[in-house]
C-alpha cells in the first residue's frame, strides 16, 4: 500500500470504484461542505476536492479536503500547477498529509482567463508531469524536489488525468505513458460522452500495456438540461458532447430523467471496456443525482475495504 | 522592434497632476512606426495636453530614445525648454522613458504601454519567440519552444484544452503550441523525443548571470558611463 487512502483499497481489491466531484463554496462555510460529504458519503469511495476549477476562486482545496476528511470521506484533494510554485505546493503537500489527506490529483489548471480573475498571473513553475514527479519522491525517498530529506512519511496515493478528446488525439496515449513513468498511480479521465472514441482510446492505452500499470477511472458528467448539453458542446474546451445527445436532451419530456438515463446508457458501456477500473461522476451543482445515479447502476453499497 | 500604444488620456493626465509645464519626447523608430510616438502623435499631443489646459515647454522626437548617446546630443538644443519644464512626458517604449529618465535630471512619465510580443524575437524579427530562459528545450521540441508557443508554457506536453489543434485560450487566433510541436516531430521522425521527461526548469537562470554584466554584451552605454563617470546631462 503507497497511501492506504479508501480509494486505494478498493482499487487494490479489484472492485469497480466510484468516485464523485465535490465542489466547495465560493464562500467559507463548513457546513455547506459537510452536507456535500454527507450526501456524497454513502455512494462514493473517494470525493474528489477540486481546486478553484475553472479559475473561478472557491474555499482552498486543502481545507475542504480536512472538512469532507472529518466527515468519514475519503478526500482525493485536486492541485494545480496555475496557482503555486515548487514551494507552495510542497509545503501544502506536507499539510495536506499531516490533516490525513491520503489522495492527489495533479493538473496543470485550466486557464486564468477563463475564472473570475483573468488578470492574474498564472504560476506554471512546475507542469501537472513534474509535479508527479515530485510527490513520487517526496512520498518514495523522503526527499524534497531540493534533495533535503523530509521528516515524516508522505503516503499519498498519487492521480492525474487525462483527456481522450483533446488534441493531438495520437499524443493523449504517449502523455498518459509520460504520467505512468513519472508515477501516477491512478487516472481519472475527462468526462466520456463519445463512448466510440473513449474506446478506441482505451484500446490504444491497452496497446501500451498501461492499463497494468495505472488504475483508470472514467469521467462521467450528468446532463442536468439541454442548456447545459448545448453549453458543454459549444463553450467548455476539452470536453466533446456529440449532437446526437443535445437532440435527445432537447426532445426529453423529463430533461433530468433523461440526463440520468444517458449516464447510466454510457456506464453501461464503460463498464465492460477492459482495463476500465472504475467511474469519476462529476456532477457539477448537481450532487443530487449522484446517490440516485449509483443506485440505478447497481454500484451500492460500495465496498467497506 | 517594441510595439507600444497610448495609454488612456486620463491616465496621462493623471500622471501629470500638479505639473504645469510639460516638455513632449518622441521616437522617430519604433514609436513613429506604432503611430504612438512619431512627430504627428507629439503634435496631437502637445494639442491635446493644451486643451487640457497645460503649457507645452517645448517637444522633440528623436531618432531612437533607447540610445543614450543619442538621445544627449539630441536634447541639447532644447536645453532651455526643457530646464523651465516641469517633467517630461515621453512617448515611446519602456527602455526610451528609462533612457530619457537616465540622463535628463527631471521627471519623466511615460505616455505609452509596451505591449508584450510574448518573448524576444531576435534582431531581425519573425514569427518565433525566445523567453531567454537560460536553458534551451528545443532539442525536444523540433525547434519550436514550448515556453512561448503554449500559453501555460507547459513543457511535458499539451494540457486538455485544445481543440482542432487550437489552442482554448485564444482559438480564433492561436494554434496550440503542442499541437504545432507534435506535427514537427512526425513529420522529422522524431516522435520518441516526447517520451522523455523534461524535469523542473531552473528559473534561477532567467535572472541574467552575473558575469554578464559589464561587458559589451549588457550594455554597451553602461561601459561609456563606467569611462566618463557621468550618465546625466551637465545642466539638465
Amino acid at each position: 500500500m503507497k497511501s492506504g487512502s479508501n480509494l486505494e483499497r478498493v482499487l487494490e481489491e479489484g472492485h469497480f470504484a466510484v468516485t464523485a466531484e465535490l465542489g466547495p463554496p465560493k464562500g467559507s462555510s463548513a457546513e455547506f461542505v459537510r452536507r456535500k460529504a454527507g450526501l456524497l458519503k454513502p455512494c462514493c469511495d473517494a470525493a474528489n476536492i477540486t481546486d478553484n476549477q475553472t479559475a473561478v476562486v472557491r474555499m482552498s482545496s486543502v481545507a475542504a479536503c480536512a472538512l469532507v476528511k472529518q466527515e468519514g470521506l475519503d478526500p482525493v484533494m485536486q492541485m494545480t500547477c496555475r496557482d503555486r510554485n515548487r514551494i507552495a505546493i510542497q509545503s501544502d503537500l506536507l499539510g495536506a498529509v499531516a490533516l490525513g489527506i491520503r489522495n492527489l490529483l495533479c493538473l496543470s489548471g485550466d486557464h486564468q482567463k477563463f475564472g473570475n480573475h483573468p488578470g492574474s498571473k498564472n504560476v506554471h513553475d512546475l507542469d501537472s508531469i513534474q509535479l508527479i514527479g515530485a510527490v513520487r519522491k517526496m512520498r518514495d525517498e523522503a526527499q524534497f524536489m531540493s534533495g533535503d530529506k523530509i521528516s515524516g512519511g508522505m503516503p499519498l496515493f498519487i492521480g492525474a488525468a487525462a483527456n481522450p478528446y483533446a488534441d493531438p488525439f495520437e499524443f493523449r496515449v504517449l502523455r498518459l505513458a509520460k504520467k505512468v513513468k513519472a508515477g501516477a498511480d491512478f487516472i481519472q479521465t475527462q468526462a466520456v460522452f463519445d463512448v466510440e472514441r473513449f474506446a478506441k482510446w482505451m484500446e490504444m492505452v491497452r496497446d501500451k500495456g498501461l492499463d497494468q500499470k495505472v488504475r483508470i477511472l472514467a469521467g462521467l458528467i450528468p446532463i442536468k438540461s439541454v442548456g447545459m448539453a448545448r453549453y458543454m458542446r459549444d463553450y467548455v474546451s476539452g470536453l466533446m458532447v456529440p449532437d446526437e445527445l443535445v437532440d435527445r436532451m432537447e426532445n426529453a419530456k423529463d430533461a433530468k430523467e433523461e440526463g440520468v438515463q444517458i449516464a447510466l446508457e454510457i456506464i453501461e458501456q464503460i463498464r465492460d471496456i477492459p482495463g476500465v477500473h472504475g467511474i469519476h461522476i462529476m456532477a457539477v451543482a448537481w450532487e443530487e443525482v449522484v446517490p440516485l445515479i449509483t443506485e440505478r447502476a447497481g454500484f451500492l453499497p460500495r465496498p467497506i475495504v | 522592434m517594441l510595439v507600444s500604444e497610448q495609454k488612456p488620456l486620463e491616465e496621462i493626465l493623471r500622471s501629470l497632476e500638479g505639473e504645469g509645464r510639460v516638455f513632449l519626447l518622441g521616437c522617430r523608430g519604433c514609436a513613429e512606426a506604432c503611430q504612438t510616438g512619431g512627430e504627428k502623435e507629439v503634435l496631437a499631443m502637445k494639442e491635446t495636453l493644451e486643451g487640457a489646459g497645460k503649457e507645452i515647454a517645448g517637444w522633440a522626437a528623436l531618432d531612437f530614445l533607447c540610445q543614450k548617446g543619442l538621445v544627449k546630443t539630441g536634447l541639447y538644443p532644447f536645453e532651455d525648454q526643457i530646464v523651465s519644464a516641469d517633467s517630461i512626458l515621453t512617448m515611446c517604449c519602456g527602455i526610451g522613458v528609462q533612457v530619457t529618465s537616465s540622463v535628463v535630471g527631471k521627471v519623466t512619465h511615460p505616455a505609452c504601454n509596451t505591449i508584450s510580443l510574448g518573448g524576444s524575437r531576435g534582431e531581425w524579427w519573425g514569427s518565433e519567440r525566445c523567453l531567454e530562459c537560460g536553458d534551451c528545450l528545443l532539442d525536444l521540441t523540433g525547434g519550436i519552444c514550448p515556453l512561448t508557443a503554449c500559453t501555460k508554457s507547459l513543457i511535458n506536453g499539451p494540457c486538455g484544452g485544445a481543440r482542432d489543434g487550437r489552442c482554448e485560450f485564444e482559438p480564433e487566433v492561436r494554434e496550440c503550441g503542442w499541437q504545432l510541436i507534435y506535427e514537427r516531430l512526425k513529420k522529422l521522425d522524431r516522435l520518441h523525443k516526447l517520451r522523455e521527461i523534461s524535469l523542473p526548469k531552473d528559473f534561477a537562470r532567467m535572472q541574467p548571470p552575473k558575469d554578464l554584466r559589464g561587458t559589451a554584451f549588457w550594455s554597451l552605454g553602461q561601459r561609456q558611463e563606467e569611462r566618463t563617470g557621468d550618465e546625466t546631462l551637465g545642466t539638465l
